[in-house]
């Protein structure tokens, strides 16, 4: 109890953020810190499903990609941005069941996982490109292939589909979303769902000899990650108005995992942190054009997987001897079980 | 009957085509289980090593068959002192620091050369069949690729590098215990894995020109056979390649590339569930 009342300050000052943002803050820091907070939620998606459960998905973009596509082009159609946001969540959570159906119940190791889901994201990345023919259509939405779909309607209020919000109050369901986010994972991870999973990280044998069935507790825990991904999606397209096949890209891929690995894998307040600073160091860099953002994602993993490898939350709060007996933390304990 | 001609010599370029991308990943996965993320990479540099040692004026051939290899296997050599030596044992640690020297060297590439196509025309003529015609250099590539191939094999079996590579894969504490420098037997492999993707990303830059982000097309195919492939280090390559070729030759030819490649994964995907440690478990009995 006393760990949860002690991490119980990271949402309060979210839902602080989400109250006072649009008093404090510019119209344009508004926007970016919406887009910022959409991308956030995706990523504690992936620290959820890597953290607590041991699943390595590379491929995490695909269920923020998925959410991202399926908002943009269920807006278009409905007309109503709610329905569009549940069923951004609701198309990557499908999409991770048949996944995961095949990835859990052939018992791949982690190290498959990580290349088969990377492979998916790289072949929606193709596909997605080549849909530039406007016989690529779903409704009246081409699906534009390297252009993506443009000008996608921003959050209206639920029902009234000519209501848009404003920005102040579009940053504010942004923010509150990732305060939600985090609430939701936090109490799954504190669950009795939530010890097993993390039984199942620590040692899958073990799990499965204490008769739970491992394969299904990784689907779920997939899929809810799934579900997470999806809604950073939905909101990353709402606020900035378009998508594009770059969600789906290796760049994309990497900054999820790289936030996780920064933030500190078992962690949420790290990899949120972790997401805010790099996304805002990124558009830093990208704004300047100083460096190629391929190259310092690249260095920046290096780095942290070779220096670092508990990330940057646990080494902060002097909890690395206490949590992770070895250097590699749960990088190496997953190993030595598979 | 001459499309027919043209289909067949689709499915085997496919085989011979995934067998050549796959054969250095295949090398360093199936002989020291180190995933290898930078792989894409390894063969964009050999084809941007051929592009600029050709355009710099060194015979084609040359630059194809010994300046790629050579760049790259120094590369690989760099890598694998400086990142991969310092992991070994750590499979998902060693797989997340490839992946940074991927996109490390995706960004470097672009940085130092930009983002646009670069290439060679391709040596050799057509030969005509019927209506149609087909590349010469793609015939002498299916045949480098299977000489490639059974170089590796023989390599393996039949040299004493090869048994002590086997023996330092099987065992790595035991051929320590015989005498046998592992850390030595490890670099050397690595090393002969990136120069054959060199020399794969070489043979493919006159048909597919070069670009920074072209490793991505070739890892995920290269991955997903390796996978789908198993234990048995070129058979399993051999098998599932000649399982994935037509399949993805046959889709990309009545369909598109991009559904041959998606077919690829699902295929793969559904091997694995039937076969989880790949096909080639299917006489190594699991292994």
């Amino acid at each position: 109890m006393k760990r949860k009342v002690k991490h119980a300050f990271f949402p309060v000052a979210l839902v602080l953020l989400a109250v006072l943002g649009p008093f404090i803050l510019e119209p344009f820091d508004l926007v970016n810190l919406s887009a910022f907070s959409a991308m956030a939620i995706a990523a504690l998606g992936l620290a959820f499903v890597w953290g607590t459960l041991g699943i390595l998905n590379l491929g995490h973009s695909v269920f923020f990609g998925l959410g991202a596509y399926a908002y943009a082009i269920a807006v278009f159609n409905l007309g109503d941005s709610t329905l569009a946001a549940l069923i951004g969540i609701a198309l990557p959570v499908a999409f991770s069941l048949v996944l995961g159906y095949f990835l859990f119940f052939s018992r791949l190791g982690d190290v498959y996982l990580g290349v088969i889901t990377l492979c998916v994201t790289l072949i929606f990345y193709s596909f997605m490109t080549s849909t530039a023919d406007p016989s690529f259509h779903i409704g009246p939405v081409p699906l534009g292939g390297f252009n993506g779909i443009t000008a996608v309607p921003s959050l209206n209020m639920p029902g009234d589909p000519q209501a848009f919000l404003s920005t102040e109050a579009t940053f504010s369901i942004c923010l509150l979303a990732l305060a939600g986010a985090y609430i939701l994972l936090s109490f799954l991870r504190s669950s009795d769902a939530g010890r097993i999973m993390t039984a199942i990280r620590e040692s899958e044998l073990r799990s499965e000899l204490l008769g739970y069935d491992i394969r299904f507790y990784k689907l779920v825990g997939f899929a809810v990650s799934a579900a997470i991904g999806g809604l950073g999606g939905a909101l990353y397209t709402a606020v900035m108005g378009y998508v594009s096949p770059n969600v789906f890209d290796l760049p994309q891929a990497s900054q999820f995992v790289l936030w996780v690995i920064a933030g500190g894998l078992g962690a949420f307040v790290g990899p949120v942190v972790a997401s805010f600073g790099f996304q805002l160091l990124s558009s830093q860099l990208g704004a300047n054009q100083v460096f190629n953002t391929e190259l310092i994602f690249g260095a920046t993993i290096i780095l942290f997987v070779m220096l670092a490898p508990q990330g940057l939350q646990p080494m902060l709060l002097g909890l690395s001897s206490l949590k992770f007996p070895n250097r590699f933390g749960i990088l190496r304990r997953k190993e030595e079980s598979a | 009957m001459d499309s027919f001609v043209m289909l067949c010599f689709a499915v085997v370029n496919s085989i011979a085509l995934l067998a050549l991308i796959s054969l250095g990943l295949a090398v360093i996965f199936g002989m020291m289980r180190v995933i290898n993320f930078a792989h894409g990479e390894f063969i964009m540099l050999g084809g941007y090593a051929t592009v600029i040692a050709n355009h710099a004026g060194v015979n084609l051939w040359l630059s194809m068959l010994v300046v790629a290899p050579m760049v790259v296997a120094l590369i690989g050599a760099v890598a694998e002192r400086l990142i991969v030596r310092r992991l070994y044992g750590h499979l998902v640690t060693t797989m997340l620091a490839t992946w940074g020297l991927s996109l490390f060297l995706i960004g470097a590439v672009t940085a130092i050369f930009g983002n646009t196509t670069m290439g060679v025309s391709a040596p050799l003529g057509n030969i005509p069949i019927g209506a149609y015609s087909i590349g010469a250099y793609q015939l002498l590539l299916i045949g480098i690729t299977a000489l490639l191939v059974v170089g590796s094999l023989l390599a393996l079996h039949w040299t004493k590098y090869g048994l002590i590579a086997r023996a330092a894969m099987q065992n790595s504490e035991m051929s320590a215990t015989l005498g046998i420098n592992c850390d030595r037997v490890y670099a050397v492999t690595f090393i002969v894995g990136a120069a054959i993707s060199g020399l794969a990303g070489a043979l493919l830059a006159p048909i597919s020109g070069v670009l920074p982000h072209m490793g991505a097309a070739y890892v995920a195919r290269a991955f997903v056979t390796v996978i789908s492939g198993g234990g048995a280090l070129i058979a399993g390559l051999l098998s599932a390649a000649t399982i994935l070729g037509p399949v993805e030759a046959m889709l990309s030819y009545f369909a598109t590339p991009v559904v041959g490649q998606a077919s690829l994964l699902l295929l793969a995907v559904i091997i694995l569930r039937l076969f989880p440690t790949g096909v080639s478990s299917l006489w190594t009995g699991g292994r």
